[in-house]
């Protein structure tokens, strides 16, 4: 029979203040709340479109405001640190194989960091900001 | 060997993180410039319905919608886990509800315009 083993108390809900690394990985995974939040106000603003022009107007009315601008500046920054810790694990998701070794992983990191940027000023052109 | 589901639900997962990587933060910064004031002209209700109105641009607003909320959704169930909460059955099955309602819900009102 062997002694009581020794059982490392950890807290179920404050575990991820224990280290920097794990405060890093939940800053990372509570991003999902604001891009849920932010698609909820996406189908809210189609809902409204299709109900005809001035149902459409008054909804654009109310997100108007400081508020708003400050809630949505908090989505920013978080869908950017979810765009930002995303491309750069891409070499750990799509390893490029070339003969016997691999592309570096900054050249992956790149090309989506590349590609995020053409498509973001594609979508301001299209969009008339640009 | 045995069956899981995972694969089915992580790849939704990897592709709506992608498209969100990619797309989201320009999407809201259009939002943003609406906020302040500044409305871009895609989302004046002329521009908007006429892009809504098309097929691809039915296919563009479903396909954000429904990757997006699906993200969201499986990543929420791994937070809330990691975050204390054990009930991961009852938790899967709201948040996966919730995507597939807003989902329905996307396709329910682009068939409208």
């Amino acid at each position: 029979m062997s002694r009581r083993p020794f059982v490392r108390p950890v807290s179920r809900t404050r575990w991820y203040f224990k280290h920097p690394r794990y405060l890093r990985y939940m800053s990372r995974e509570v991003t999902c709340v604001f891009i849920g939040a932010f698609t909820l106000l996406l189908l809210c603003a189609v809902e409204r479109l299709s109900e005809g022009q001035a149902a459409y107007e008054s909804f654009l009315a109310a997100i108007g405001g400081p508020w708003s601008a400050l809630g949505l500046s908090i989505v920013l920054i978080f869908v950017v640190h979810n765009a930002i810790s995303w491309f750069n694990v891409t070499p750990k998701a799509l390893p490029v194989q070339i003969g016997e070794g691999f592309l570096p992983g900054r050249f992956i990191v790149a090309a989506h960091y590349a590609v995020w940027i053409l498509i973001s000023l594609a979508v301001l052109f299209f969009a008339g900001v640009l | 060997m045995a069956k899981s589901n995972k694969p089915i639900v992580w790849s939704l997962f990897a592709a709506g993180g992608t498209l969100a990587a990619l797309l989201a933060p320009v999407l809201v910064l259009l939002f943003l410039l609406a906020a302040l004031g500044h409305a871009p002209g895609l989302l004046s209700y002329a521009q908007l319905h006429a892009f809504a109105a098309h097929p691809l641009g039915k296919l563009f607003l479903l396909t954000v919608i429904a990757l997006f909320l699906w993200h969201a959704a499986h990543r929420l169930r791994v937070a809330l886990h990691d975050f204390g909460l054990r009930q991961d059955r009852i938790v899967a099955v709201i948040v996966y509800l919730v995507a597939a309602t807003g989902t329905a819900l996307s396709v329910l009102y682009l068939t409208r315009i």
